[in-house]
């Protein structure tokens, strides 16, 4: 602690920003050079020629592929999941966190349970389940089914056991029923909590990749990341688009993450000591 | 208002059941009617009924039937499905073992580096510097990506003829023609490595919040007992470090043996079928081929995998606590 950090620290320190942040700036500059140069050796690492062309096929020109469409699926899908997920955990998580009932620990138990399942087992049979709910190809296969996992239920759980209970006392004595008190003291207590798991739950839907792509199947109906896999088409791939659709996918996220960096690296490192 | 409904006429009806001194089942103490802690519940009870529970028993249930989605007849066969994965004269038994290879091989290779590297910064990441938090921010950056962007990222950046990984490395006078994407071991090499550049972050970040937990004074003691950097490492940090290491082996192991989207894009499975992993021969086989009765008694096998070596873990991790 008290050693003073040296010039090889600070190397060592750039070195790792370059790794870590070089490859992402490279196929960023990729997504403006022309096919051929794309793929010139030895490679050019700033384009020569830049040029918006990728953008223009990725925007206008390929009416096979929407990817302004699967922008907006993936926002929807995000947003209206993150949302859901919001909803339905801390009001579970409240109940876990502060009411006495009847199964109580048995319900925690078996929710806890399925944290150690792995998420593949269900693949099948939510495909199933769907095809009977008539949600294949339809945006509620993305947003649904991922808000019943153990985890948010347990994260506001959590956060709500450590959340003093003077607040709602008063405001029960002050004849607020239970959903009153949930919704305008405990909800406004427990913002940092809300964003992290909203941001969190937003990020993973965001970025899901093995689901939309068997559950999807209408080219209007795709996410992003469904999409943009299906760009790699059958014939020489146009890496500069890839690029461009790549950096389409990334942007949202990584600008998010600047905001809320925080709160996401808080609620990483807490899953960790408290799981 | 709820206040007024309490029936055992506590004047204020809050405080006043600390701790179940009630019998269960009674008024819920401040919280009103007895059904309001189950009203709360019934939104997040219904999606994980029907979405993991029913599902859980569904997959047990197909995986006893020859179910062919595309099908009307799936008739129950019983155990067969399962019987053939052990029988080498099956159709699936060679795709099956060689993905359940394939996940082990990449569990094997890239494990290692996904537990030390992180390690490594985060103890580099724990010390006191300026700017501290802005590349703990960066260097966790990749991680919010999704796997097909970083997918697509790095078969472009690894490609053998124009890549940008064999051009830096040529540029550096290295040999600039590796196969990174199309010949073994280099595939391996490949996925292992865009795993660890792409969720070492993460791995780092838990590490951090346990290093914070221990305290000062063990290391100010072990430097005025002049021990060096190793013994501080061997015999403070890593003790130290001990319910951390378990969470991160064991979800690290897990998180491997999940893989999918890297080889799905990076290198198609190939070269040969080397990559294909088992979550891959499972989805090909469940949701692209319909044949899910099969592909349901894989996934539990592969659960059972799963959830022995986990068990492993925890005993072999905890073990030497005591």
């Amino acid at each position: 602690m008290r050693r003073r950090n040296g010039p090889l620290f600070w190397l060592g320190m750039g070195a790792l920003s370059l790794i870590f942040v070089g490859p992402l700036l490279l196929i960023f500059l990729t997504s403006f050079k022309s096919q051929s140069e794309a793929r010139t050796v030895p490679p050019t690492y700033l384009p020569q020629e830049p040029t918006l062309r990728a953008y223009d096929v990725l925007f206008f020109q390929d009416a096979a592929s929407p990817v302004l469409r699967w922008f907006a699926n993936s926002m929807a899908a995000a947003t209206m999941h993150a949302l859901l997920v919001l909803f339905v955990c801390s009001l579970a998580g409240y109940a876990l966190a502060r009411m006495e009932f009847r199964f109580k620990n048995a319900i925690f138990s078996a929710i806890i349970l399925t944290l150690f399942v792995p998420g593949f087992i269900f693949l099948m049979p939510n495909f199933l389940l769907l095809d009977k709910l008539g949600w294949l190809d339809q945006i509620w296969a993305l947003v649904v089914p991922g808000a019943a996992g153990a985890f948010g239920v347990f994260f506001m759980r959590q956060f709500f056991l450590g959340l003093p209970k003077e607040l709602e006392e008063s405001a029960r004595l002050d004849g607020a029923g239970a959903f009153r008190t949930w919704w305008s003291i405990v909800l406004p207590n427990a913002r940092p909590a809300l964003v992290t798991l909203g941001v969190l739950s937003f990020l993973a839907n965001w970025n899901d990749f093995i689901w939309p792509i068997y559950v999807l199947f209408s080219p209007e109906r795709l996410t992003l990341p469904a999409g943009l896999s299906r760009l790699q088409g059958a014939y020489t791939i146009d890496y500069p688009v890839v690029m461009a659709g790549a950096m389409l996918a990334a942007i949202p996220v990584l600008a998010l993450y600047v905001f809320v960096q925080r709160y996401v690296i808080e609620g990483v490192a807490n899953s960790g000591v408290k799981g | 208002m709820a206040v007024t409904t309490q029936p055992t006429g506590f004047s204020s009806g809050a405080e006043a059941a600390p701790g179940g001194r009630r019998s269960r089942g009674a008024p819920a103490g401040i919280h009103g009617s007895p059904w309001t802690p189950y009203l709360f519940l019934a939104p997040f009870l219904l999606l994980f009924l029907t979405f993991v529970v029913l599902p859980g028993i569904l997959g047990i249930w197909i995986s006893l039937h020859d179910w062919d989605f595309l099908l009307p007849n799936k008739p129950f066969i019983g155990t067969q499905n399962y019987a053939d994965l052990l029988d080498s004269e099956s159709p699936q038994f060679e795709p099956f073992w060689s993905g359940m290879k394939a996940t082990g091989l990449f569990v094997l290779i890239s494990v290692p580096f996904l537990v030390v590297l992180p390690l490594l910064l985060a103890i580099l990441l724990n010390r006191r510097f300026p700017g501290r938090t802005f590349f703990r921010a960066l260097y966790f950056a990749p991680f919010v990506l999704g796997v097909a962007v970083v997918g697509l990222m790095w078969r472009y950046l690894l490609d053998p003829s124009f890549g940008m990984v064999n051009g830096v490395l040529g540029a550096l006078g290295l040999p600039d023609d590796t196969p990174w994407t199309t010949a073994q071991p280099w595939a391996w090499i490949s996925l292992a490595g865009v795993t660890v550049w792409w969720t070492m972050g993460f791995n780092a970040v838990i590490y951090l919040a346990g290093l914070a937990d221990i305290p000062a004074e063990h290391y100010e003691a072990a430097d005025i007992d002049g021990a060096s950097a190793w013994q501080k490492l061997r015999f403070i940090t890593i003790p130290g470090l001990r319910p951390v290491l378990v969470f991160i082996v064991v979800t690290t192991i897990l998180a491997s043996a999940n893989m999918f989207g890297q080889s799905y894009l990076i290198t198609k499975g190939g070269p040969g079928d080397s990559t294909r992993t088992a979550i891959m021969e499972i989805t090909d086989l469940g949701l692209s081929q319909y044949r899910m009765g099969q592909a349901s008694a894989m996934s539990y096998v592969l659960a059972v995998f799963l959830a022995l070596i986990s068990l492993v873990n925890f005993w072999a991790l905890r073990e030497k606590k005591s």
